[in-house]
């Protein structure tokens, strides 16, 4: 069994971001990265089903140099190595990012494709979509739960309506939901561990990816409004009518 | 001095006061009491509890830095009772028994205890001996093959929940340093009275007990290292304890100070925010940069330390700045808070009373002044014969 786990680092989603000059992105500056909370879970679900089966988990990210400390923090949960191509988050849109993945699932050739359902910086939520267009393979996605039975995967998807409940064929590509599982702390010894794990690094030209024009382009990026100063009210009356002729709510 | 290791583990720590401790805070405050196994096991698991200590013994065998890291992260937790009982595991009751116990002693206690198994607490500390190390009253005798113990213990941190003391005992009528012991005593033998958990203004969730010995009997091989040197161990470790003080004192200042800044930007009074009168943001900024100065000055001492060099002076300091900044930063922005911040559950006024053992516990702030001064050759020589 071949686990590949695709994960992102995001922006600290609890850290407050400023927009740089010309609006055109986040300002990177002194801004810290996390592993995205939904790729904690691909990885966790990756090292449950390797602890089950066997195997080997693998993971891969696109992005430069800096991101091997997000690579390390999955290789301290336990993973066994990783693969990084040469990338900046600038240059990449989710079709472009499957694009890469595919080829990795080309080189890589595995059974099961784990990734997190969206990144909580864009929340695109389309990498694992397309990646599974592009494979011609299968597709389980906000998996709640993952359970193998030799050649299919039975996944329970949370959607819109509840779960629904899906076997699909390996390989296939399933990608998960908060509810999927509870991801491990690193402990010392992953940690310590993970210093000597191999992290391969390609360019998207050793990779073979030609053709890396994007089909999405950001115009200009706005922060929401800042909150306004609460303020107190003498009674329910003057709540209720604050309700309904200065906020209109009811 | 920190490397991407140290960015890892003070991540873990983080996550896992995120997840399995500030959510619980709240009400262990309202009990006055902490699960403390519990929450030794979560760091256990982790591989935490025994950083600096040899991996023969379960430990990681890293150096200081990474004691500091952690300690800095542990300041992440929304109390100072729960740090103050990791930090007693860590950094107090565990450091002689890892150096001078036994094999079986470590086998039998320390293991465990780095795993979060048991849970440890030091006692030094009497109702008529604090500061005052050295008139400690508690005796030690040897009868046969054991040692039995009468006394008291007086502010034991972990005291209600331990499973073992590393007790600070007379063994002889020798000179007061050279008269003392360390000695091990499970808290289950018989003779140990741990009923009186004590009421305290701060620390709430920390479990502070007076115990008593009454003919308690242990066996000879509980005693750490020689007889007569219990007084030079527990100074060895002065150094690190200071350090770790210090360094667990900054998450939560710097907390405060951000948490303030968010609260008085968000309330209004006279037409503009709390936050937009320029007494209060120069305040807060003059504050975060004292903050950063005691980061800098424990950084430098524990940086220091691990390169060999004897930091008793900036350790001291450190630990001296870390107790008047945390007053003078706890009672500055609960200022800002009003009266919601001398509501007895805001966090403000939690932090207000926690940091004020600061000052107190581990050598009292004049305790450090004395020993800068003694170091800088300002401190008076003592009469022959005076106190
Ligand atoms: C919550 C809590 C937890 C604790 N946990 C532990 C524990 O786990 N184990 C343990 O052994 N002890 C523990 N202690 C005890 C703590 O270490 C002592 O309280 C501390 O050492 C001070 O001793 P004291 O209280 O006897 O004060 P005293 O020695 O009576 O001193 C009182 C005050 O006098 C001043 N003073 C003292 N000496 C001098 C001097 N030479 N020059 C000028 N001024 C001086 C200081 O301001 C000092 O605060 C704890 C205490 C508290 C409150």
């Amino acid at each position: 069994m071949k686990i590949l786990v695709a994960i992102k680092r995001v922006i600290d989603p609890d850290a407050r971001i400023r927009l740089n000059a010309d609006s055109s992105g986040v300002e990177e500056e002194s801004v810290e990265y996390k592993v995205n909370p939904f790729c904690e879970n691909a990885i966790e679900e990756a090292l449950v089903l390797q602890g089950a089966h066997g195997g080997e988990v693998v993971l891969v990210t696109v992005g430069p140099e800096d991101v091997t400390q997000t690579i390390r923090s999955g290789l301290a949960m336990g993973a066994d190595r990783a693969i990084r191509i040469e990338g900046v988050d600038t240059e990449l849109d989710s079709d472009l990012v499957a694009r890469i993945l595919h080829k990795v699932v080309e080189r890589e050739s595995p059974n099961v494709i784990l990734l997190g359902k969206q990144a909580v910086d864009g929340d695109n939520n389309q990498v694992g979509q397309l990646l599974a267009q592009y494979m011609g393979a299968s597709q389980a996605c906000f998996a709640s739960e993952v359970v193998l039975e030799g050649e299919q995967a039975k996944v329970t998807r949370e959607v819109d309506g509840g779960l629904e409940t899906i076997s699909i064929p390996l390989p296939a590509v399933i990608t998960a939901d908060l509810r999927l599982n509870e991801p491990r702390y690193a402990s010392l010894p992953g940690i310590m561990k993970a210093k000597r794990k191999p992290i391969d690094v390609l360019t998207l030209d050793e990779l073979g990816v030609t053709d890396t024009a994007l089909k999405i382009e950001v115009l200009s990026l706005e922060l929401p409004p800042e909150r306004q100063a609460g303020s107190m009210v003498e009674s329910v009356d003057d709540l209720l009518d604050k309700l309904k002729n200065e906020a209109r709510v009811l | 001095m920190f490397t991407e290791e140290h960015d890892m583990i003070r991540d873990t720590v983080r996550k896992i006061i995120e997840r399995d401790i500030n959510p619980y805070v709240e009400e262990w405050e309202k009990e006055g009491h902490f699960p403390a196994h519990q929450v030794m096991k979560l760091f256990g698991d982790a591989g935490l509890l025994g950083l600096k200590y040899s991996e023969e013994y379960g430990g990681a065998d890293l150096d200081y830095t990474y004691c500091v890291a952690m300690a800095e992260e542990l300041g992440e937790i929304a109390c100072g009772g729960v740090p103050l009982a990791v930090g007693v595991q860590t950094d107090m009751c565990t450091p002689a028994l890892a150096r001078f116990g036994s094999d079986e002693l470590r086998e039998q206690y320390l293991r465990p205890s780095l795993t979060g198994e048991m849970v440890g607490c030091i006692g030094v500390s009497e109702s008529s001996a604090g500061s005052d190390v050295a008139s400690i009253k508690t005796t030690a005798r040897r009868d046969g093959d054991d040692w039995v113990i009468n006394g008291e213990k007086m502010w034991i941190t972990n005291g209600y929940q331990a499973d073992w003391m590393c007790c600070l005992v007379n063994t002889s009528d020798d000179k007061p340093h050279k008269n003392k012991s360390l000695i091990l005593i499970p808290m289950d033998a018989k003779g140990v009275d741990r009923s009186r958990k004590l009421d305290k203004l701060g620390m709430r969730s920390s479990d502070t007990a007076q115990i008593f010995f009454d003919n308690v009997r242990v066996p000879a091989g509980n005693l750490i290292g020689q007889q007569g040197w219990g007084f030079f161990y527990q100074m060895l470790q002065f150094q690190e304890e200071r350090l770790w003080g210090a360094a667990n004192m900054i998450r939560g200042l710097e907390n405060a100070v951000s948490e303030t800044i968010e609260y008085t930007r968000g309330r209004s009074a006279f037409g503009k925010s709390i936050l937009d009168n320029q007494v209060v943001h120069y305040r807060l900024a003059e504050l975060s940069t004292e903050i950063e100065a005691l980061r800098a000055l424990t950084y430098r001492a524990t940086e220091l330390y691990v390169k060999g060099q004897d930091v008793t002076r900036l350790a001291s300091m450190a630990k001296l700045k870390a107790g008047r900044l945390g007053r003078e930063v706890a009672d500055s922005c609960l200022q800002y808070w009003g009266g919601m911040g001398f509501m007895w559950e805001a966090k403000i006024a939690r932090l207000y009373r926690d940091v004020r053992l600061a000052s107190i516990g581990g050598g009292a702030d004049e305790i450090m002044l004395g020993i800068i001064c003694k170091m800088d050759g300002t401190l008076p020589k003592r009469k022959k014969g005076g106190a």
